[in-house]
């Protein structure tokens, strides 16, 4: 702990650094392994399907929330995987800004807990819509 | 078309979307989303949907990358997601209300802009001279590698940069793009930070911001998995190959690039909104 808490030296946040960088890594491997999973799978069994969206009919996608996408995905429905794959490329930033907050409170930079603390209440305002 | 067709030709667009928008700093929801309209007749908001979930990967992809190589301040990324993910959140909103076209016209005006900000000579990388007080207080000055040791830089302009930040987000939640190009003129111009740091540290933004609003886009059904899975695992490809070539490359050689495609793009994008035909 130093007393100037906002004036970090050179290099401080390296080991955060690295565990950001690998948290981002795995997160996306693990998403794009599993959208590719659920892409392939997709085109298997509608490769030949002629898609029209020229417009927004229907109302778009009907998977619109963490429920129903993770029911198709047990269901082992193609779309619902790569959907899945999808909510933990989304699931990926939102983690990052977790471990931050535990990186700045490990630091005792208080301001910076606060700021993390802000940004992850913007990000559930955002993502509360895919409750139901 | 079919579905195999449509989405190889999808993902070999999105493979160079994202190099580009890797190399840029960008992202490359400002390519994919002309190629979806324009070249395949996709409805805007499905291409809205398909690029959000692309720039999430570009950035998280390359992020990771610059993040261990020591250019990402991630102080200065920090604060400035306060202002993104609140503007993110409004744009969303926003994308909700408007009309395609109107959509299509803002998409191609921001296009624009950028193209124009990035011809608009060349940037030093000297940073602020003096050291400005709320950046001192924010902890937001730092260090980046150059020549093989650290080379200290100072952030001004913090309040303005802050303030054109919940445009950039508002932008990005509207447009379903990273606004890499307003975020790097706040970052650049604004608050001197230098090309490289700017560049990284907003590509690592770009995933948060686009994450505030992705959940928004799912639950309208704009973010239709047959289109977004071409589309991200192009984009993730192009952009894991680009970070790998940032170090290498010369900046200004990227500017000029970067400003011809995005302006034939804009005025396209324009065209067809005006005209009716997005």
């Amino acid at each position: 702990m130093t007393d100037e808490q906002h004036t970090p030296a050179p290099d401080r946040d390296e080991a955060l650094e690295a565990v950001l960088g690998n948290l981002l890594r795995i997160g996306v491997f693990v998403a794009a392994a599993v959208v590719g999973a659920g892409g392939v799978y997709l085109l298997i069994t509608r490769g030949d399907w002629i898609p029209d969206f020229r417009s927004f009919q229907n109302g778009g996608s009907p998977l619109r929330s963490v429920p129903l996408i993770l029911r198709g995905a047990f269901a082992l429905r193609a779309d619902a995987i790569v959907q899945t794959g999808l909510l933990l490329l989304i699931a990926t930033p939102v983690l990052r800004v977790v471990f931050s907050l535990f990186g700045f409170a490990h630091e005792r930079d208080w301001l910076y807990v606060a700021l993390t603390l802000i940004v992850l209440s913007v990000l559930a305002v955002g993502l509360s819509g895919l409750q139901t | 078309m079919s579905y195999l067709v449509l989405s190889s030709l999808l993902f070999a667009g999105s493979l160079l979307a994202g190099l580009l928008g890797a190399l840029t700093g960008l992202g490359g929801g400002v390519v994919i989303i002309p190629l979806m309209t324009l070249a395949f007749g996709i409805d805007i908001r499905y291409a809205i949907g398909a690029s959000l979930i692309s720039v999430i990967a570009t950035s998280s992809g390359a992020a990771a990358a610059y993040v261990r190589e020591g250019y990402t301040n991630i102080r200065i990324g920090m604060f400035l997601e306060v202002a993104t993910t609140l503007g993110a959140l409004g744009g969303a909103a926003l994308a909700g209300v408007l009309s395609t076209g109107v959509i299509a016209v803002v998409f191609g005006l921001v296009l624009v802009s950028s193209a124009l900000q990035s011809l608009r000579g060349s940037h030093d990388d000297s940073g602020a001279l003096r050291p400005d007080g709320a950046a001192l207080r924010l902890g937001l000055n730092g260090t980046y590698p150059l020549e093989g040791r650290r080379q200290p830089y100072n952030v001004t302009g913090v309040a303005p940069g802050f303030g054109l930040m919940i445009i950039a987000g508002g932008l990005s939640g509207l447009l379903g793009i990273g606004s890499g190009a307003v975020k790097v003129i706040a970052m650049d111009r604004i608050m001197r930070i230098p090309f490289k740091v700017s560049t990284t540290t907003s590509n690592f933004m770009i995933g948060v911001t686009a994450a505030a609003s992705a959940g928004i886009y799912i639950a309208r059904g704009y973010i239709v998995p047959e289109l977004a899975m071409p589309v991200m695992l192009g984009v993730l490809a192009g952009s894991l190959f680009g970070s790998r070539l940032l170090v290498a490359v010369r900046t200004t050689f990227l500017r000029r690039l970067f400003a011809f495609v995005v302006f034939v793009l804009a005025v396209e994008m324009i065209f067809n909104g005006i005209t009716g035909r997005i």
